[in-house]
């Protein structure tokens, strides 16, 4: 089964990734060949089987709801491109609102 | 007397412990041999030669201020880091343009815990961007070569830790391992390389790929060197609650045990068509070496070996395409500011990633997406549990397992990067066990004819990782490949 670009330009939505022409049809290609691989998985019957999310055997962890040391705003904000006090700031998300 | 750079750690030790010799003039030893080597080798992305002088004076003033008390275990002994684990203050890249300009303002615990037991840090290696490649060529800087051959690849993704190790640069070195990428470079570079059992050593500060299989492991000169380095930085964290609260054994003291009684299982689907007869002989030798030290071989199988690649190249970029959304522009790293807040969100990460990264993330969203879920990942995450089930059954009839780490030695460089298939079939024999989420090593077996080290891979259950360094050590008692360098030019 090979992809179709549409599908190609579908994912790269989802993963919100701008790709160039040139990178779409060479993944087209590559996905297409890897997916083909993976269809082998298909003849095992796993119909019973459980999936596996996780090796351990652990449900939810949970600590207790104390406040802990954190690092400086200072710090955190460091690595931001652009902040204003103490938040990270972002083009206007919804226009013409609040 | 040997160079101070090829000491094994433990030998290291020893010298510091009498006063023969000084962690300044250690460290010095290894920086020079990095400047002297690295030029060719490249496996330092990062290196910080004053803090690392600076930390090996500290140690030395430790040292003299503790008269008969025990030294911290790794006091004064120049380790490197994989650039996937934070380390404050450092630039932490994980090999990729995203996060060249990134400096974490923490450092991730396993670091934590080596500089807690003494030791010096030397800088941060090269890794395949993310730690998403076989041979570190994905790393979005420059390629790292194999010590052995400089035309060839180190393998991946710790391929710069390994490198660092074979090459005397570090007497040690931190590594992350998803699908055997601790393993394969340790295999490659003729090094010990440690992926310890999922849960066993905390994840938090290491830059995550695919959560419910990245593995902190580290690179050693020998097991003993392994041992000592992996009791350092194993044990529960409460900042990563997928660690796992259980005692942590002394694995060198344990070492000494030796193998008489301890039952050996010899996969059979790890011998398979198209590998490198040279690593099939060395490995079918390396067990009947097992056997001559007193261990027991049984013929196991694990029937579903062959669909561990298709389950591993479905799951793995699944959780990455979940973990690398992160990466936005907003927070931190490379940043394109447009208008849109979706434009600058879709061109800082065009720009950002690298291709392998791109690819996997595709291929994850993918086989996530509504349709496909279950096709792919479902089916995936149900083979999954099969290769766990064979594990566990192979695991009645043995202690550990032994088997090739690689199906062939190291490849050149661009041999592989045009078929991303051809890449992922590198890691076959190593990602049934990180699916698994069990225990494994890989030390050195023997060399091909053009002199490039085989690797042999000992496999354990959860938290069995004492049984795996004890016949790993016992197999290195009985060879010298270990104590092989590799000449470069």
């Amino acid at each position: 089964m090979k992809l179709s670009l549409a599908q190609v330009e579908h994912v790269a939505d989802l993963a919100q990734l701008a790709l160039t022409e040139e990178e779409k049809e060479c993944f087209r290609e590559q996905l297409s060949s890897i997916l083909e691989y993976a269809e082998r998985l298909q003849a095992l019957d796993t119909a019973d089987i459980p999936a596996t999310a996780t090796v351990l055997p652990l449900e939810n962890v949970l600590r207790d709801d104390t406040v802990q040391p954190s690092l400086p705003v200072a710090d955190v904000l460091a690595n931001a491109p652009d902040v204003e006090g103490n938040c990270f700031r972002v083009p206007v998300v919804l226009e013409g609102e609040g | 007397m040997k160079e101070l750079t090829d000491l094994t750690l433990e030998e290291a030790r020893d010298l510091l412990d009498r006063r023969d010799v000084s962690s300044v003039e250690l460290t010095q030893a290894v920086l020079d041999r990095i400047f002297s080597v690295d030029n060719d080798v490249k496996a330092y992305l990062t290196l910080t030669p004053e803090p690392a002088l600076e930390q090996a004076a500290n140690a030395d003033r430790i040292r003299a201020g503790l008269g008969a008390d025990d030294p911290p275990p790794l006091l004064g002994i120049p380790l490197a880091v994989k650039d996937i684990l934070c380390l404050e203050g450092v630039p932490t890249t994980c090999g990729s343009r995203i996060l060249e300009e990134y400096t974490p303002p923490f450092s991730a615990t396993a670091v934590e815990k080596l500089q807690q037991a003494g030791a010096v840090i030397l800088g941060k290696t090269n890794t395949d961007e993310f730690a998403m490649g076989s041979s570190t060529e994905n790393s979005a800087f420059f390629p790292t070569r194999n010590p052995w051959d400089l035309s060839r690849v180190p393998g991946g993704s710790s391929g710069g830790s390994a490198a660092a190790v074979a090459a005397g640069m570090a007497f040690g070195a931190l590594g992350s391992d998803t699908g055997g990428s601790v393993r394969q470079p340790a295999a490659l570079c003729g090094v010990v390389g440690l992926n310890p059992t999922y849960g066993r050593v905390s994840r938090w500060g290491l830059v995550a790929f695919a959560s419910s299989l990245d593995q902190v492991g580290c690179l050693a000169r020998t097991v003993g060197d392994a041992a000592i380095l992996f009791g350092a930085i194993a044990g529960y964290d409460a900042r990563d609650s997928t660690s796992v609260d259980a005692p942590v054994p002394d694995y060198l003291a344990s070492l000494k045990d030796g193998v008489r009684g301890l039952r050996v299982g010899v996969p059979r689907e790890y011998f398979i068509e198209g590998m490198q007869p040279e690593v099939e002989a060395a490995v079918r030798a390396a067990i009947a070496t097992l056997a001559d030290v007193g261990a027991e071989i049984v013929d196991v199988s694990l029937p579903h070996t062959e669909y561990a690649l298709p389950v591993y190249y479905l799951i793995a970029p699944a959780e990455a395409s979940a973990n690398l959304a992160r990466y936005d522009g907003i927070r931190y790293g490379l940043s394109r500011q447009e208008k849109d807040l979706w434009d600058g969100y879709r061109q800082t990460r065009e720009q950002g990633f690298g291709p392998e990264v791109k690819r996997r993330i595709m291929l994850g969203t993918y086989a996530l997406s509504a349709g496909y879920y279950d096709a792919y990942y479902l089916k995936a995450s149900q083979v999954r549990t099969l290769i766990r089930r064979d594990f566990d059954r192979a695991l009645t009839q043995c202690d550990v397992l032994a088997a090739p780490t690689t199906p062939t030695t190291a490849f050149k460089l661009g041999e592989k990067t045009d078929d991303p298939l051809q890449m992922y079939l590198a890691d076959v024999f190593t990602l049934a066990l990180s699916l698994a989420g069990l225990c494994g090593l890989s030390l050195p077996c023997g060399f091909d004819q053009a002199g490039l080290p085989i690797g042999l891979q000992i496999m354990g259950g959860a938290f069995d990782e004492a049984a795996v360094l004890r016949v790993a050590h016992a197999y290195e008692q009985a060879t010298d490949w270990h104590k092989r360098k590799p000449r470069i030019a």
